[in-house]
């Protein structure tokens, strides 16, 4: 296991390469948003993470777990809404996991933890057209690749990144069940869910920051990839 | 629309101070858009809190004060205050003895005050929550899975707060709350939609010769547009609905309430308290205490709620029990 300094040096790098995506992908979110919600899930999700980077000195001295728990509370602040308690409700639950430190294993129990939160606190499951959509294949396939399949973390979180862009894929051509986009009825087929695609996001910032400390370079599925963004 | 504000921006923590300035027995958590009872923890008592968007005034900070509320937080126009302020409320009011939180069913309400149980739970206060759905006109609203909580809540504020002032402890204060809950039922009606300070225009157009039955709190339209129609076919309109759901029947006793939203002139209100209580008579169904006021309002819209609460000895003691708050005053017997 990593030291208590780089394991802290590397939540501190994923929270400000999540910051900065959000960031970049604000008006995309909100766009997706519009067709299908109230139009603030990019500049709220924006908000949430830059308020949490910016406490970056505060976190100087913190254990990560007491670090992911406390960008939890802030998103909890900041975001709002509904997401406010998904997002950071579900971080601040999950980061218990993390007590023992930062490791492949508590690594697992952490998407876990997170996963059930959501479902728990959202009462969505696969299909809805949610965030559920994108984390249930990235949490299963995680789980299955590092238990099952042996496979080193950066190669199993790349997995679970494909899998959830698929899982992201799969909330366009489907009706939403959960959520304001439900009371769109019929008319939400066809509408890309900004959830389960800001969770894509923030996975793919936190597989990128695991390149940097896991020092590799993996492959993506290609054809996965370009998909997402095809309708832009 | 002329609104009587100066920035929308600010209309939330304007009033709150201006409240707080009305009611020096109440106190603001620095920094929150809560406000609780001045001399909050009460030693020895449950505390009872609530909390949901603005704009439906005297909900919720009207009702803080000995025999209801402790806490009640106010989120922005139509929107879920944060966990984060709601956890500070919890904690601000908990005198070791516990804390109900009164939710009304909406998805942001229920999911930040949820939140908000489990942070305070880590910090080892005892949580415990009450969801409040008592409106009967829909299934499923653009705010809620399930149904919306609306004015029949404010029975839930009165009975709980007093069975905590009269020492039940936290088991016994969510369960008075519950049978409150299973035993109201409320229906709303709107003649006029209402003006978020937000937006500045109306959120549902309405023609001069229409109305909106059905509608919530928060200017969501209803389940059904119907031509005007008179008070009196307005109110049959609304109580059959409440009394065929509730399935209250001759010889059972009920309070009842007339909720105002918020631009309606009491004397409308009277009139349709006036057919409700005839339509209860022909029923056989006894009225123990007719409230009629501005309860749960939906800012500016015109319109009302009926609201009919089955009671029993022990629900008659609790609202008949003493309450001493900004919106509602009940003297010691």
């Amino acid at each position: 296991m990593a030291d208590v300094d780089t394991q802290r040096e590397a939540v501190l790098d994923a929270l400000d390469n999540v910051a900065e995506r959000l960031t970049a992908e604000k008006s995309y979110l909100t766009d997706l948003d519009s067709a299908i919600g109230d139009a603030d899930h990019g500049s709220n999700m924006q908000r949430g993470f830059s308020k949490a980077a910016e406490k970056r000195d505060e976190f100087a001295d913190m254990d990560p777990d007491d670090i992911v728990k406390t960008i939890g509370t802030t998103l909890i602040s900041n975001v709002g809404g509904a997401s406010g308690p998904l997002y950071g409700g579900s971080i601040m639950f999950a980061s218990q996991e993390l007590d023992g430190g930062i490791t492949v294993e508590t690594s697992v129990a952490f998407a876990e933890a997170y996963l059930d939160k959501v479902k728990d606190r959202g009462g969505a499951q696969v299909g809805s057209k949610t965030m559920v959509d994108a984390l249930v294949p990235a949490v299963h396939t995680y789980k299955k690749s590092i238990e099952q399949d042996d496979l080193p973390p950066l190669e199993a979180l790349a997995k679970a990144v494909d899998a959830a862009e698929r899982g992201v894929q799969f909330t366009t051509p489907i009706k939403a069940l959960k959520g304001r986009a439900s009371f769109l009825d019929w008319r939400s087929v066809g509408h890309q869910d900004p959830g389960a695609t800001s969770t894509l996001f923030i996975m793919e910032e936190l597989l990128a920051t695991a390149e940097e400390y896991l020092d590799g370079d993996v492959e993506r599925d290609a054809r996965a990839a370009d998909a997402v963004r095809r309708d832009e | 629309m002329k609104k009587l504000i100066n920035e929308s921006g600010d209309v939330v923590d304007e009033m709150l101070d201006g409240m707080v300035a009305a009611h020096p027995e109440l106190r603001r958590l620095d920094g929150t858009n809560v406000l609780v009872r001045g001399d909050a923890p009460v030693d020895g008592k449950v505390a009872v809190v609530s909390g949901g968007g603005s704009g439906h005034e005297p909900t919720h900070a009207g009702y803080l004060g000995e025999g209801m509320l402790d806490g009640a937080a106010a989120g922005e126009v139509f929107t879920s205050p944060t966990a984060d302020q709601l956890n500070d409320m919890i904690q601000a009011v908990d005198a070791g003895e516990g804390v109900l939180c009164v939710v009304k069913n909406y998805e942001g309400d229920v999911m930040n005050f949820d939140t908000a149980a489990e942070m305070a739970g880590m910090e080892d206060v005892d949580v415990e929550q009450v969801v409040v759905n008592d409106d009967v006109a829909v299934e499923d609203s653009l705010y809620t899975s399930g149904r919306r909580g609306v004015a029949g809540t404010i029975f839930v504020h009165k009975c709980a707060g007093a069975k905590a002032a009269e020492g039940g402890d936290l088991g016994e204060v969510k369960a008075v709350a519950e049978k409150v809950i299973d035993n109201v039922r409320t229906m709303g009606m709107a003649l006029t939609s209402c003006v978020t300070p937000e937006k500045g225009e109306p959120t549902f157009d309405l023609g001069e010769d229409e109305i909106e039955l059905g509608i919530g709190i928060h200017g969501e339209p209803g389940t059904e547009r119907a031509d005007i129609m008179t008070a009196d076919e307005i109110t049959e309109h609304l109580t059959e609905n409440v009394l065929d759901d509730l399935d209250v029947g001759e010889g059972e006793e009920v309070v009842t309430m007339v909720n105002g939203m918020g631009g309606t002139p009491l004397s409308e209100l009277y009139i349709v308290n006036r057919k409700l209580q005839s339509m209860l008579d022909d029923r056989g169904i006894e009225t123990w205490d007719a409230w009629v006021g501005d309860y749960m309002t939906s800012l500016d819209m015109m319109g009302c709620s009926v609201s009919v609460l089955r009671v029993d000895d022990e629900l008659k003691d609790l609202l008949g029990a003493p309450a001493h708050t900004p919106a509602l005053t009940v003297a010691e017997e």
